[in-house]
């Protein structure tokens, strides 16, 4: 197989150039079929436990999805003429928002009072242009005393208002286009109203523009780190082989490498997320390593006076196992990664895997093929073996034994550290700071409230049951108890309605304001309210049609899933204490998020495993020894655990993004082990004692590893830039840890070995002399 | 400006029958339609309400219904509701007119008070259904402005007219209907609704028609499908009967408090 392959990419090198690049053309014919989906439930699977409950409460009561328009005037006070009236046409213009079902502002709110014997009810304000002093105040007054205004609609200090747009998208998987119609809308409204009136700012937050920049931040990485990425690799790669061809022939293989991968994607009918976007960039880090390995190999035999074919064929014979070692390993490493419960790291792992594969094919037959006929020059590149790499062998075995001990004690605190870290996904932090998205959430985190949000539904499974005065006492008491919540901004529910009416229906008494005596007196106060709404200001988002079930929104301060889950779950208890015939269930895009971090990585620490069994099984195998398999796990387990443990000084936080980085860098930095354990092996069946086949490794292999993990880190670097967290996450923590494990490989495992493979040397000492005097 | 705004606001509902560029032919429809509904006097019914969320689950209102002709203007209806429970004995009762809006009260047994409902607040839900009190009202040509459309083929091979009506209460919920009337009988066999996004927001549909007293054409199936939420609401209507001997006097603020 192996002499075929070197025999056509040499002897017939343009028959396998045509019928390569056709192939990939091919293949790359299939990214027509690729679409962008910037939706959020990409994270979910279907049927997964908090989604099923969200999409629930959204089919019992209305669906909830909303965008928020924070109103922020210069004059830091919204009680007056001029902001009421542009609140009010604002308002009058969000009902042209596609998809919108309702529109709440301060203006449209239904006030409720008393006249004579009647119950008026009506936009708070109606004509904000005629208002008179008397009138401001009583609005203030109104609206500051309005427990579902106060903190949500209506800083308490009046100086910031929020318009809130609430959605039915239809229901298809892909709402990305919909989604930005409604975003293009609301923009576009609020650049027209602040060009009527620039002393007013407009911030938008909530679902859907936490969709729309999913969606964008995404579609950005991707026109700019690809790029740029590409870029990078570009000069890395002329100066490092110091060959203007043989970099143009890598990159001509990186490129259809990343095309092919991409159509393959597209003709099996995956799609793109923001999860998946970053698949060009990792395939396209790790190829460059094949490629580098390659051409370093050929460039060395045309060094030693081999004819370019003839140096191809040497570098295809000698990289050809390493390579494949190598690409399986990693390939391994990302396939458990469809392990994920999250079905887009599921894809990511998939795509990558199958990427790495394909980099795989094409460097061991384009590219030699490529490097056949062209006229690469042997490179200006100093020796592989040059005596820096064999100075610090010799630093290292002197050392050996501080270094050992040294370096196993320095693994041992940071992995104690590593366990310090907090499975934390903060949803609004997802996106930099420099994003609109990020900028107008803190604005309104600010000024008025955070903006995530819980719908709690309370079920009493007896229609009409949600009039019983018992079970609005309960709704006092949760919506009391959760307002006293340390996570909670804004809290408001259907018993301050009932209160609100029975004072109505008492002429407006203080003292009515309690809850309805009876059941039927609370029913009919309903009734009478109910039939007294506006289109579109109806309670059927807030009570199901047999009136048995209410749903309440509360709006939390920008938290984390660890606070989330910790709320959700005191609420449950407190209703089982308070309550135990009552059902209550929470349910919003941030509860599903708090707990996919959490099921996640549960589902990624058995990935881990089974990377670590499988890779360490090739790995026993590749080098037919089963004592440098198990030593190998040291080197292959601690980069990940040392790596968290710098984690917990850099955030300390494990987000969705790095719940995968350690299954899916296990099958990156085993490659250094493979190849410097291979050399090492190598030499000690070439009879060297332990001290020379460590510095045979370093000789030989060091100066390659420390370019592709250059390489490597530089790459995954790049997606730090990414405004999106979870990526950019996902890439500083990635390149650091691959960066330890080469620290790792260079300064601990040959200690190691030198420690636990010392036992009788397999050659006699003068052979060993001898070697070690020729490479010194 | 609070002048102004009643001022139109009074000179579109005095200006009715405005001419639409159809030459009228819409409006002309619209009379049609209810000439051949004038004369019926008064009619009791039952009604079975039922409502279902996109979940599936439903649930059932039942009530009774009476009904007054004016001529001239808007009908008097009085609607008693026998469930839920909870609501059992609370009266609707409402005024419908052509040219100013409809005056509409409610009785609440519990509080044994019959209070006034804002006029403006027509087009929310009914009891929580797809329905608004909106669509549920007499129709009174004066209300809407009309144009025609076409004429096609409808359910159960009828021909019907397709006629645009578009509201003129500015706080009508929506920015027109779109009408099948049947050309035999100037029965509205399906409407849609547009919100005021001007997308379509429901469609209702009329069946099982029985024809009463020779003239007078009775749908006792409506279906109101939400196309927006996915929730749907039926109306089945059971036992119509006519020349019940109900007077205009059994329809006022007092006779709620009566009505049983």
């Amino acid at each position: 197989m192996r002499q075929w392959v070197e025999k056509q990419a040499t002897e017939r090198a343009w028959i396998v150039i045509v019928a390569m690049i056709i192939a990939a053309l091919v293949a790359a014919a299939g990214a027509g079929n690729l679409y962008f989906r910037g939706d959020y439930k990409v994270f979910f699977e279907e049927g997964y436990g908090p989604l099923n409950d969200f999409e629930e409460m959204q089919k019992v009561f209305n669906k909830s999805d909303s965008i928020a328009v924070l109103v922020v005037p210069e004059s830091g006070n919204v009680i007056d003429e001029t902001v009421l009236t542009l609140i009010q046409e604002y308002t009058e213009e969000a009902w042209q928002t596609p998809f919108s079902s309702r529109v709440d502002s301060l203006t449209n709110y239904q006030n409720t009072w008393a006249e004579y014997d009647d119950m008026i009810v009506e936009d708070m304000v109606l004509y904000p242009e005629e208002l008179t002093e008397d009138d401001l105040s009583r609005i203030r007054e109104t609206a500051l005393a309005e427990p579902s205004l106060n903190g949500r609609i209506i800083s308490p200090d009046t100086d910031v208002s929020l318009i809130n747009i609430t959605l039915q998208l239809p229901d298809v998987t892909d709402n990305t286009a919909n989604v930005a119609s409604v975003m293009d809308f609301v923009r576009d409204l609020s650049a027209q109203f602040a060009e009527r009136y620039p002393d007013i700012a407009f911030y938008h937050t909530g679902i859907i523009p936490m969709n729309y920049s999913f969606a964008t931040e995404g579609q950005k990485d991707m026109s700019t780190l690809v790029p740029a990425m590409l870029l990078l690799i570009i000069v890395l790669l002329a100066v490092l082989l110091r060959s203007v061809l043989a970099m143009l022939a890598t990159v001509v293989v990186l490129v259809l490498t990343i095309m092919a991968t991409m159509g393959l994607a597209g003709w099996m009918g995956f799609f793109l997320s923001t999860g998946t976007i970053n698949v060009p960039i990792v395939v396209l880090t790790i190829a460059v390593a094949d490629c580098v390995h390659v051409v370093a190999t050929m460039q060395y035999g045309m060094k030693q006076g081999k004819s370019r074919k003839e140096a191809v064929r040497y570098s295809l014979e000698l990289n050809w196992m390493p390579i494949f070692i190598t690409s399986a390993t990693t390939a391994v490493g990302f396939l458990t990664l469809m392990m994920s419960e999250s079905p887009v790291f599921a894809d990511f792992g998939f795509l990558c895997a199958m990427g790495v594969m394909l980099a795989y094919v094409m460097s061991v037959t384009l590219f030699p093929a490529l490097l056949s006929v062209l006229p690469v020059g042997a490179g200006g590149r100093v020796d592989d073996k040059a005596p820096a790499m064999a100075h610090f062998g010799d630093f290292v075995i002197r050392h050996q034994t501080p270094l050992l001990w040294g370096g196993v004690a320095v693994v041992a605190v940071l992995s104690a550290l590593a366990m310090r870290n907090e499975i934390n996904d903060v949803a609004t932090e997802y996106f930099a700071e420099s994003t609109a998205y990020r900028q107008s959430v803190d604005k309104q985190a600010d000024t008025l409230s955070g903006s995530q949000s819980i719908d709690w539904a309370m079920y009493t499974d007896e229609a009409g049951g949600i009039s019983n005065p018992e079970f609005i006492a309960v709704m006092r008491d949760f919506t009391e108890w959760l307002e006293q919540q340390p996570e909670i901004d804004h809290v408001s529910g259907l018993s301050d309605t009932f209160m609100r009416l029975n004072k109505n229906m008492h002429a407006d008494d203080p003292d009515w304001y309690r809850i309805p005596d009876d059941r039927e007196l609370a029913a009919q106060y309903l009734l009478l309210y109910e039939m007294s709404l506006p289109y579109g200001l109806d309670l059927n988002n807030q009570v199901n049609v047999d009136k048995s079930a209410v749903r309440m929104t509360s709006i939390l301060k920008n938290l984390g899933s660890v606070e989330i889950i910790s709320l959700e779950n005191r609420a449950k208890d407190w209703m089982d204490a308070n309550a135990p015939g009552i059902r209550l269930t929470a349910a919003s895009p941030s509860v599903m998020f708090s707990h996919i971090g959490e099921t996640n990585m549960k589902s990624m620490i058995l990935s881990m495993m089974m990377a670590l069994v499988i890779i360490s099984g090739i790995l026993i195998f590749a080098l037919r020894s089963l004592r440098l398999g198990v030593i190998s796990l040291f080197p292959n387990i601690t980069p990940a655990l040392v790596g968290f443990g710098f984690w917990t000084f850099i955030s300390g936080e494990i987000n969705l993004g790095l719940s995968i980085v350690s299954s899916m860098t296990l099958g990156i930095i085993v490659d250094d082990t493979v190849h410097f354990l291979s050399k090492y092996k190598r030499a000690r069946m070439e009879g060297m004692m332990t001290e020379a086949a460590v510095r045979y490794s370093f000789i030989n292999v060091g100066r390659a590893l420390l370019i592709t993990t250059l390489v490597l880190v530089l790459g995954f670097s790049m997606l730090a830039f990414s405004a999106f967290r979870l990526n950019s996450d996902m890439g500083i923590a990635t390149s650091l840890i691959i960066l330890i494990a080469l620290i790792i490989d260079f300064l601990i495992l040959p200690p190691m070995l030198l420690w636990l493979d010392k036992d009788k040397p397999e050659a006699n000492a003068e052979e060993q002399t001898s070697l070690k005097g020729e490479h010194a | 400006m609070k002048l102004i705004t009643t001022l139109v606001t009074g000179l579109a509902l005095v200006a009715p029958f405005a001419i639409a560029d159809d030459g009228g032919r819409g409006l002309e429809i619209a009379k049609e339609r209810k000439a051949r509904d004038t004369g019926w006097g008064d009619s009791q019914a039952e009604m079975t309400m039922i409502l279902r969320n996109s979940q599936g689950e439903t649930s059932e209102r039942k009530m009774r219904l009476k009904n007054f002709e004016i001529q001239d203007d808007g009908d008097k209806g009085l609607t008693i509701f026998d469930e839920p429970k909870d609501v059992s004995g609370t009266a609707f009762l409402s005024f419908s007119h052509n040219t100013k809006p409809d005056d509409q009260w409610l009785y609440l047994p519990a509080l044994k008070r019959v209070k006034r409902i804002s006029s403006r607040n027509k087009s929310g839900p009914f009891m929580g259904s797809e329905f608004a009190y909106e669509d549920m009202g007499s129709f009174e040509p004066e209300k809407y402005e009309f144009t025609y459309l076409r004429d096609e083929p409808c359910a159960e091979d009828m021909t019907c007219h397709v006629v645009e009506s578009d509201p003129v209460d500015k706080f009508s919920g929506y920015t027109r209907q779109i009408s099948w009337i049947d050309t035999e009988h100037m029965r509205a066999v399906k409407t849609e609704y547009y919100d005021r996004k001007n997308t379509l927001l429901k469609t209702l549909e009329l069946s099982e028609w029985k024809l009463y007293k020779d003239k007078f054409w009775r749908a006792h199936k409506l279906d109101m499908q939400n196309h927006q939420n996915g929730k749907s609401t039926t109306i089945i209507t059971h036992g119509i009967e006519f020349d019940t001997g109900l007077s205009e006097s059994d329809f006022s603020q007092a006779s709620l408090k009566r009505a049983r």
